[in-house]
């Protein structure tokens, strides 16, 4: 779980509305058990002679070291693979700005320190344009003020009080779960007799 | 909260341990179904020594990547041996109930699970894999999760979820002739598109749902997801019960009528109010195909494929553009013009056994075209023996189809089934995404009558006039 307050990062456009998590990555690479970082978006990175794709805009060299993606909406829809996440994660991405994103993809990315942030369909196009046009193009997120900056225009964002202290304390949400062990021992005994499930 | 509760509502506060103001619920989850997929989530369990709070509530089976051409799992590439025998061990170390490739009662998570009685209405239930959606069919509330939530469910057997959002999609009119619940589910998507359900659980109503089987009720569940809903619910009803009576795992006796009695009582009420109302006539509706990269890029058989410039929306356009292009489409091309060369019949959406009989019946006394490869894959092996036993697997087989065993198979393209680059497939699926069932293939999704009638023809081809 990554643990940060602020991020200023290089940021890269991914300018297309939908992007599934079969994009991200593909069921077959993920399924080498090998490390990620190469795979993310293996269909559009690689020609399918394995060659590097030129025009795919992670492989423009203006944009190497980007930590801050923006895409179209709905990012991330699709399969519940949350190597979509670490993908991204392994590639040095640490936040991820859309108008929208699939609910499994947001929730995977606050377990494994991907921090999804959405913003108004016009701001969020004028991050596209800046950052497709500009190069060298950078943001800086900031988890306390809840703010995305940069040299012109700040914007504010929502995030869940939860959800902002996973990113600020690096909290581990299966720990803060057992914290409750006694409600849930409780909430079990109450309900014991409820579901059945016959052997 | 004024006016009364819907069904998400009445199971959400039942399983509600605690909510802090401003935070997320914790809340509890009565049936985890695991699949092969999200091992990582065993390692975490190992790696910090604990062990699976519940597993009387915890059920595995293997299908991803369940070799389908034979059960001879030391033939089976190494990726679909690795999987396989990850969880193997898993199971077997954590003290985990599998239903191996072996076993009588394996199949897809999402065929087994309400086969077997494990799935019943008013529960919470989670599987690491996007379409256990297909479970609100019961009137249960069903969410796909991630590996990391896997194992926090394993550990804790809860879930620290923020509470969604509801909807109603209200369907009216009279179903026509050759609309199944494949076209019910295409036809919702490709009319409200893959965004209209972020951040909401679908009620699905009306008189169209309420004449579905349980079967096509899982097929339109199923594809919730597709429009972006956390999940989709339909109330049960005595279709339901009849469903679950004498299932293994559901209540028998005295039990069953006290179950059920509970379960009438998670309809949602008449003056409960939901976040977003859509009501859709599907008088209109028709056998549907896609001809793009999602499901909501969709036409009725009877269509053309459209021309992108057609499309107000700027973001539309330039998705359209792009997906003829991956797709090899050219705009005002008729659906029925497009040939294809190979047809699965399978997966979660579209595999139990009346998906089988309805392919059967268009397939029954024909043969499959001279250029298409064709093949059904059972949802599970319990489906797979039924159908051996009404002689479906005959008529599949007389017609050229291959009949495999039961798992994934070619939805995911995972495992060792897979198109080549440039195959063109009519899928019973649920996802027509660049490059999900192999490298450069090409996905159109339809229902199984329409799949059968694809095969036969080697292009597709309205099933109404068959």
């Amino acid at each position: 779980m990554s643990q940060f307050s602020k991020v200023t990062g290089l940021v890269v456009p991914i300018e297309r509305e939908n992007v599934d998590t079969d994009q991200i990555i593909p069921g077959r690479l993920l399924a080498r058990m090998e490390p990620l970082g190469p795979y993310l978006f293996g269909d559009w990175r690689y020609n399918q002679n394995g060659t590097l794709n030129e025009s795919f805009v992670m492989n423009e060299p203006r944009y190497k070291g980007a930590s801050i993606v923006v895409a179209g909406k709905n990012f991330g829809c699709g399969s519940s693979r949350e190597h979509a996440v670490w993908a991204l994660v392994a590639n040095g991405i640490r936040v991820v700005i859309s108008e929208s994103f699939g609910d499994i993809f947001r929730r995977n990315g606050v377990f494994s320190g991907l921090l999804p942030i959405a913003l108004a369909e016009q701001k969020v196009k004028y991050l596209m344009e800046r950052s497709s046009v500009e190069t060298g193009y950078h943001l800086t997120v900031d988890l306390e003020a809840k703010t995305v900056t940069d040299d012109r225009e700040v914007f504010e964002f929502q995030i869940g009080n939860f959800d902002r202290e996973c990113f600020l304390n690096g909290l581990d949400q299966i720990a803060w779960t057992m914290q409750q062990e006694d409600l849930i021992a409780e909430y079990e005994a109450r309900t014991s007799q409820r579901i059945g499930l016959a052997p | 909260m004024t006016g009364g509760k819907t069904m998400f509502e009445k199971v959400w506060t039942k399983h509600v341990i605690e909510q802090k103001a401003g935070y997320p619920a914790l809340l509890y989850i009565d049936m985890h179904f695991v699949h092969e997929g999200p091992y990582q989530a065993w390692d975490g369990l190992r790696s910090k020594h604990r062990t699976v709070r519940r597993p009387d509530r915890t059920i595995a089976v293997a299908d991803h990547f369940a070799p389908t051409a034979n059960r001879d799992l030391d033939a089976a590439g190494p990726v679909v041996q690795s999987f396989i025998r990850k969880l193997s061990a898993n199971t077997k170390d954590f003290g985990i109930k599998l239903y191996d490739i072996h076993d009588a009662r394996q199949g897809i998570v999402h065929v087994i699970g309400p086969e077997q009685g494990y799935t019943q209405p008013g529960m919470t239930i989670v599987c690491g894999d996007s379409h256990t959606c297909t479970h609100g069919a019961f009137g249960a509330f069903a969410l796909g999760i991630g590996a990391s939530e896997v194992e926090h469910v394993l550990t804790t057997q809860c879930l620290i979820i923020e509470k969604p959002k509801s909807m109603q999609v209200h369907m009216t009119g009279r179903v026509p002739n050759g609309v199944s619940a494949k076209d019910l589910a295409l036809g919702w998507i490709g009319a409200c598109g893959t965004n209209v359900g972020i951040g909401h659980v679908v009620e699905f109503t009306g008189e169209p749902v309420r004449a579905l089987s349980m079967d096509g009720r899982m097929t339109l569940c199923n594809m919730a997801i597709e429009a972006g809903s956390r999940t989709g619910m339909i109330a049960p009803d005595q279709t339901t019960f009849d469903y679950l009576e004498g299932r293994t795992h559901v209540p028998k006796g005295k039990e069953f009528e006290r179950a059920v009695s509970h379960w009438e009582s998670l309809s949602t009420d008449p003056a409960a109010k939901f976040d977003k109302y859509i009501e859709l006539d599907v008088s209109e509706f028709a056998p549907f195909v896609t001809w793009g990269t999602n499901p909501a890029m969709v036409a009725k058989i009877t269509d053309r494929v459209p021309d992108p410039s057609s499309f107000a929306d700027a973001g539309m356009r330039k998705a359209a553009t792009r997906a003829l292009e991956y797709m090899d489409l050219k705009p005002g091309t008729p659906m029925e013009d497009i040939s294809i060369d190979h047809v699965f019949i399978g997966s979660c959406t579209n595999s139990r056994i009346e998906d089988l009989r309805a392919a059967a019946n268009v397939v029954k006394g024909r043969k499959t075209n001279s250029n298409v490869v064709a093949i059904v894959v059972p949802g599970s092996t319990h489906v797979k023996r039924m159908a051996e036993a009404e002689g479906i697997d005959k008529v599949f087989r007389d017609a050229g189809f291959q009949w495999r065993e039961s798992g994934c198979s070619f939805c995911p393209g995972a495992g060792d089934d897979f198109l080549m680059p440039k195959s063109r497939c009519a899928s019973t699926s649920n996802r027509n995404f660049e490059g999900r069932q192999g490298a450069g293939a090409r996905t159109h999704l339809v229902s199984p009558e329409m799949a059968a009638a694809a095969a036969i023809a080697g292009r597709f081809a309205d099933i109404r006039s068959w």
